[in-house]
């Protein structure tokens, strides 16, 4: 997407396409990325629970992952993992 | 027709912003501005005026307030003073960046410490980077036709940003003052009906103040620049409508005597009407001196400000407020700022006058004068004092 100048940006910056803001990946931002391991994780839900940009998605196996285009590698959904699952990986 | 009437100025003002049919009023009453909010209450609430009075808590929510009805697509009002205005700084960048159309009346009271309910512009000064359009009344009738024409300014599909309209605490506002005010019928012709450029509605959602990075940030702060430095057409042409309109015309720099004069002083506000008495002393003495009125302070109306000080040798800039440690006050900063690239340009001097609503009588200004015109060698010429002080 193409960067407007200042004198394309609408009066006020209104944005006048609602729910516009998903065409930002914020998953751009991520230094580290979750990784499930799907042998200790017991289908919980913790970590869809405490993601905060609610990009934590359940697989038809019931198994969990997250939508790497929002995903800003904060580290909540392995903080809170009890069962020790997800592990954070230093993105490459 | 218009009418004829004594009132005391910030009931006139009140009665002005209920004739521009506003839609909804915020305001926290705050000493000397109380009486807007007060006759603005009485007025809604005999049903004379149609609109909602919100009572709000606190000035921070008074601007909150009308930001959101504004947004919302109403006409809207607040006024405030001294500390209310610092309790709403937080929000006036913000009212600005959204473009929102708010008219204020600040009733510039000196900002605590020590707690002083009394003038001077140390309220107002602090909020110069807000961008807001900021005007200076000089008197009761100045502060009618400005309160007006603001709706008309900050509505302007062109400006769409809020305006503050500056009308000195007590000096002003507390006074009983002759002043004409328009019919209804007379601002009805001037001043149409408020279009928003977006509005908040169920039906059709939009966000506003939405967040930015650093990828958008400058562009929106260019932009929003560049608003504020076009609003001045769209002023001066508003300013000149209301003078073909109701005979009183008003220019972002006004000047008295001041073609021939050797020697300028500049004033904002009410002050101005005292130092003209000063210079019709002076002149009767032989003195050429003259006055140099700043009525709008932002945009700055650097190009009139030139014309109106090129064939002067000295300029005396008058402050209302203090810049504490910096290069003199903020009204003498901005004006050596403007002519500092002027080829010929007057020797600039500086009195910090009137601070807390210290009296400052015909002979205060002539004696800056006088101080001013014995300075030959111009030793005090880009330098500072407050007037008055007791050493």
């Amino acid at each position: 997407m193409a960067l407007k100048t200042w004198k394309e940006l609408p009066i006020g910056c209104v944005v006048f396409e609602p729910g516009s803001a998903s065409e930002y990946h914020t998953g751009s931002w991520r230094s580290q990325r979750p990784v499930w391991d799907d042998a200790k994780c017991i289908k919980c839900g913790i970590c869809y629970v405490f993601c905060p940009e609610g990009c934590v998605q359940q697989g038809e196996d019931g198994f969990f992952k997250a939508d790497m285009n929002y995903c800003k590698g904060c580290g909540i959904c392995a903080h809170e993992c009890w069962p020790r699952a997800i592990k954070m990986v230093e993105e490459g | 027709m218009g009418k004829r009437v004594g009132l005391e100025v910030t009931v006139a003002v009140a009665e002005a912003v209920a004739l521009c049919r506003i839609d909804m009023a915020g305001v926290y009453p705050i000493t000397p501005q109380s009486h807007i909010a007060e006759h603005l209450s009485n007025l809604v609430a005999d049903g004379k005026l149609d609109a909602e009075f919100v009572t709000v808590e606190s000035e921070h929510s008074a601007m909150s307030a009308v930001i959101g009805a504004a947004a919302a697509g109403a006409r809207v009002y607040t006024a405030t003073s001294s500390q209310g205005l610092m309790l709403m700084h937080e929000l006036l960048p913000i009212a600005s960046a959204m473009r929102l159309p708010i008219t204020m009346a600040i009733a510039n009271r000196a900002v605590s410490g020590p707690l002083n309910i009394l003038n001077d512009h140390s309220d107002i000064m602090p909020q110069r980077d807000a961008g807001w359009i900021a005007v200076f009344a000089e008197n009761g009738q100045e502060a009618v036709d400005l309160s007006i024409a603001a709706f008309k300014i900050a509505e302007h599909k062109d400006v769409m940003l809020p305006v503050s309209v500056n009308i000195d605490g007590f000096q002003l506002t507390h006074m009983v003052e002759p002043v004409i005010l328009p019919s209804q019928e007379e601002v009805d012709a001037f001043l149409p009906p408020f279009v928003p450029h977006a509005t908040l509605h169920p039906s059709n959602p939009v966000t506003m103040g939405a967040f930015s990075m650093s990828d958008y940030f400058t562009e929106i702060m260019k932009a929003k620049d560049e608003a504020i430095k076009n609003s001045r057409k769209v002023i001066l042409e508003v300013w000149d409508e209301w003078g073909r309109q109701f005979g009183r015309s008003y220019k972002p720099v006004e000047t008295y005597r001041a073609e021939d004069a050797d020697i300028l002083m500049l004033t904002m506000g009410s002050m101005g009407e005292t130092a003209k008495i000063a210079i019709d002393e002076l002149r009767g003495k032989g003195v050429r001196a003259g006055l140099v009125k700043l009525r709008l302070w932002r945009p700055f109306p650097f190009a009139e400000l030139k014309a109106a000080v090129k064939n002067a040798q000295k300029l005396i800039v008058t402050d209302r407020a203090v810049s504490f440690g910096g290069p003199g006050g903020p009204v003498f900063s901005e004006i050596k700022s403007a002519l500092f690239a002027q080829a010929r340009r007057p020797s600039i001097y500086n009195y910090i006058i009137g601070l807390g609503g210290r009296d400052m009588a015909v002979s205060d200004f002539v004696g800056m004068f006088d101080q001013v015109l014995a300075d030959r060698a111009q030793a005090k010429a880009d330098t500072y004092e407050f007037w008055g002080v007791r050493e």
